[in-house]
């Protein structure tokens, strides 16, 4: 590969907030046809430096060059205008217009005064083929997956003829099928000459498709490689600054081999089917499956916010659970997967987060404010929340933040089975790190844990037993030797699937 | 998962004022000031006891109203809903006389017969809009039109009267009161601050608010979404009954006029507190205010000869719409 000129620079870029610089004069440059990934833990930077790339943000000293000219952009509209655009992690996209209609959103192609729908049509269908998308123009946004509206994205990028493409966590949301696809979106758009800068918490998609590699580590560019450089171990390493030897900690003996749930025959609207599993006291039994597999489903059914039938047994006596309070009551809670949708408030503070679960503990009638500080204070130390301030909105939080105080919150609630879905998803490494420990010890204490993961590394790191699921179905549960990466993919893919009693 | 203890500390208590906070406060000031400094009469007893009488029955409403906000809700029929309780309360006064003749026995029967209608006119609001599942705005807008249409049908077009005596008994309720302190102005202070309350300091008003700021949010976490809901319909129903209880006894009558443009009334007022109007946080205290900032604007045009009386409904929209943008321009900043 050689060194072609840059088509955008950043320069000696520093970006400060108020008095605290989060970004110590970081350089970075990206080139024609080729993939340049930037990672770094949450807060290290990268989202600031994308931002300032794509015109959301200036900077506070430095330059920016395009072509090798100076350049300032005053919006993300004149960025977009000399084809720099960023995707963003959450679409932007109008979700009641239809892909065509976004597409061409606040660019419209016109014929006099008039729209010239025939014409935007035919460009935005053939924009969608070149990405080999089968999606209609025609259809609404809100009805098209999460993949599509990817794609419907990157095809917005190219229909204002981007020549830079900074696409922020694109695989964060996609399946590992759909992020196949995207790659070879990726492919096809580098071979066409576009620059793209790639960030993602997933070292192993790094490795694959980045042709260069740069990473930040607080606010400050540590390592600048080709890739081939350095291995996922060695990025891992740079992101942190220290070594990461055991992710995961030892697993522990169970306790004993009380069963505390017992699932029979399990069916969750038209989604799951039959499933039937139990769990252990001191068990961390992991739930492993594709994307779309029915494992939240199963769980939401077993908490009580979907329509669901079969036999559920907590510690040997028959129980009927028809929300998430008869849930609590039994000591069963669930921590969701979609931590700003359907996890946390991001409008209001950490205390009040914090208490909503638990919030019977705070005075059935009067609500004991004092007692609910020092839940705060105790959450916070014990979790290591990290949070500028103690009144800071929940939607100020970092991520991992975020996530830890999830964490506290569902554990206030002070449960027996604790069931946990996408731990750590979106999550730098070392608070990835902290949550495996706290799950971990919650085990050795003689608490059960169901962990639902998409990263295999995780399942097969953290888990006891191991149930795999495929459509809706339980296909095989694994233990000891059998749980590594080869037999899950084989029950997961379907190779390989009895209907596990 | 100790690592260092994290000290946070508490945000920075300084001296800035908050406008967010304090600005409906700081109008409500201003206004008395201008007030007094415009009629002399502005401060006198009956003059304040005059405005605050009157604001009562919207502000009861509005404390209610603030609930529904709160918790992501609307109620566009209030106003309708009062008038048809009146109707409903005026009737069955009327028709317990002969039998139970004139006294408080009569007129308790009455003011249970408004808890009762109030009750369930939120019952009905609450279960289409829980249960069937059909939005607020259109429920509401529905059963506005049900209720107003009803009150003119009882009272046949014309006005539905109070039996004399009856009206004789009944009217210290709105013209009496203790230590000089008139009842809708006790009624209003018990109600906004057992509201207020609520709001701050009990399960039920932190539901509301997490409900309004993120319904799925609160369903994962144990709260019973529709029951909250349900039940912000219905306190708001039993509080446009006790309004109607203090309203009655002031005219004697409803027709097919009465109430007219209370909901918007009550939800402007609420809006001027500072309960933001998409829901997730109310403020009741912040809604009293409001109610007594849009009475005093019409007070002092009435007392003051300086803009015509009949652009009161212009200076209160400008007031309206320059709280929400206030209230915007704290939202970016954040």
């Amino acid at each position: 590969m050689s060194d072609s000129p840059a088509i955008l620079e950043a320069r000696d870029v520093s970006r400060s907030f108020g008095p605290v610089e989060v970004l110590h004069g970081v350089e970075i440059a990206l080139r024609a046809g080729e993939v340049h990934a930037l990672i770094g833990e949450n807060g290290a930077g990268k989202s600031t430096v994308m931002k300032i790339l794509s015109g959301y943000l200036e900077p506070t000293t430095g330059e920016l060059l395009l072509d090798g000219k100076p350049v300032r952009f005053s919006s993300s509209e004149e960025a977009e205008d000399k084809g720099v655009i960023l995707i963003h992690q959450e679409f932007n996209l109008a979700e009641q217009l239809t892909v065509e209609e976004n597409i061409f959103l606040g660019r419209e192609l016109k014929r006099g005064i008039f729209l010239d729908k025939k014409r935007m049509q035919t460009e935005a269908s053939r924009l969608l083929s070149a990405l080999e998308t089968r999606v209609s123009p025609n259809a609404r946004v809100s009805d098209i997956s999460v993949s599509d509206k990817q794609m419907v994205e990157i095809a917005k990028a190219l229909s204002r003829n981007a020549r830079v493409l900074i696409m922020d966590e694109p695989t964060a949301v996609l399946t590992n099928r759909e992020a196949e696809v995207l790659f070879r979106q990726i492919e096809r758009l580098k071979a066409s000459g576009t620059a793209i800068l790639y960030t993602s918490h997933k070292l192993d998609e790094v490795a694959r498709i980045a042709d260069r590699v740069t990473v930040f580590r607080d606010g400050a560019r540590v390592a600048a490689v080709k890739a081939g450089e350095m291995n996922e171990d060695q990025m891992a390493q740079a992101m942190v600054g220290r070594e990461l030897s055991n992710l995961f900690p030892a697993k522990s003996p169970m306790a004993d081999r009380k069963t505390v749930l017992a699932v029979r025959d399990f069916d969750v609207e038209n989604i799951v089917a039959d499933a039937s599993f139990d769990l252990r006291r001191g068990e961390i039994l992991g739930f492993a499956g594709l994307v779309g597999a029915g494992r939240t489903e199963l769980m939401e059914g077993l908490i009580g916010v979907r329509a669901a039938r079969g036999a559920v047994e907590i510690d040997g006596k028959k129980v009927a659970i028809s929300n998430v309070k008869d849930a609590r009551r039994l000591g069963l809670v669930y921590l969701t997967e979609d931590r700003k949708g359907r996890g946390l408030v991001l409008t209001q503070g950490m205390r009040e987060n914090l208490t909503l679960l638990a919030l019977d503990r705070f005075g059935r009638y009067a609500l004991d404010a004092k007692a609910e500080d020092a839940a705060l204070t105790k959450a916070i130390s014990e979790f290591d929340v990290r949070a500028p301030t103690r009144d800071v909105r929940v939607g100020n939080l970092s991520g991992g933040n975020q996530q830890k105080l999830l964490l506290a919150k569902t554990m206030l609630a002070e449960p027996d089975i604790v069931i946990i879905d996408e731990p750590t998803r979106g999550i730098d490494i070392g608070t990835k790190q902290q949550i495996y420990e706290f799950i971990h010890k919650l085990a050795a204490s003689g608490k059960s844990v169901i962990v639902i993961s998409s990263e295999m590394a995780e399942i097969i790191g953290l888990s006891h037993r191991v149930v795999v699921m495929r459509s809706g179905r339980i296909t095989g549960i694994l233990q000891g030797d059998d749980i590594n990466e080869d037999q899950i993919v084989r029950y997961a893919m379907g190779l390989e699937g009895r209907a596990a009693a | 998962m100790t690592s260092e203890t994290a000290t946070i500390a508490p945000a920075r208590k300084g001296f800035r004022i908050d406008f967010h906070v304090w600005g409906p406060v700081i109008a409500l000031l201003a206004l008395i000031a201008l007030g007094a400094f415009l009629n002399p009469n502005f401060l006198s007893y009956g003059n304040v006891t005059n405005v605050l009488a009157r604001s009562a029955f919207i502000g009861i409403i509005a404390v209610g109203m603030t609930f529904v906000i709160t918790s992501g809700g609307l109620d566009l029929s209030v106003g309708s809903m009062a008038a048809f309780i009146a109707g409903v309360m005026i009737m069955v006064m009327n028709a317990l006389v002969p039998s139970m003749g004139v006294g408080w026995g009569v007129i308790f029967v009455g003011m249970a017969a408004a808890l009762v209608v109030g009750v369930a006119a939120g019952l009905v609001n609450g279960l289409l809009i829980t249960q069937a599942r059909i939005e607020a705005f259109i429920v509401t807008l529905g059963t506005m039109g049900i209720f107003r249409s009803l009150i003119t049908w009882l009272a046949d077009g014309g006005t539905l009267s109070l039996d004399f005596a009856v009206r004789e008994v009944y009217r210290p309720v709105y013209y009496g009161g203790i230590l000089g302190v008139a009842w809708p102005i006790i009624v209003f202070a018990l109600v906004a601050i057992i509201g207020e309350v609520i709001m701050r300091k009990t399960p039920f008003g932190r539901h509301c608010a997490a409900i309004g700021s993120n319904e799925q949010v609160a369903r994962y976490s144990a709260v019973h979404v529709e029951r909250v809901r349900l039940a912000a319909y219905v306190l708001l129903g039993v509080l446009v009954g006790i309004a109607t209880i203090m309203y009655v006894p002031r005219l004697g009558s409803a027709s097919s006029s009465t109430g007219v443009l209370w909901e918007l009334e009550a939800i402007a007022a609420v809006i001027i507190g500072g309960t933001v109007l998409k829901g997730g946080f109310g403020r009741v205290w912040g809604t009293v205010v409001g109610v007594l900032i849009l009475s005093l604007i019409g007070n002092i045009l009435n007392l003051a000869n300086l803009v015509s009386p009949y652009l009161n409904g212009a200076i209160q929209g400008v007031i309206i719409i320059l709280a929400v943008v206030l209230q915007r321009q704290k939202k970016t900043e954040r």
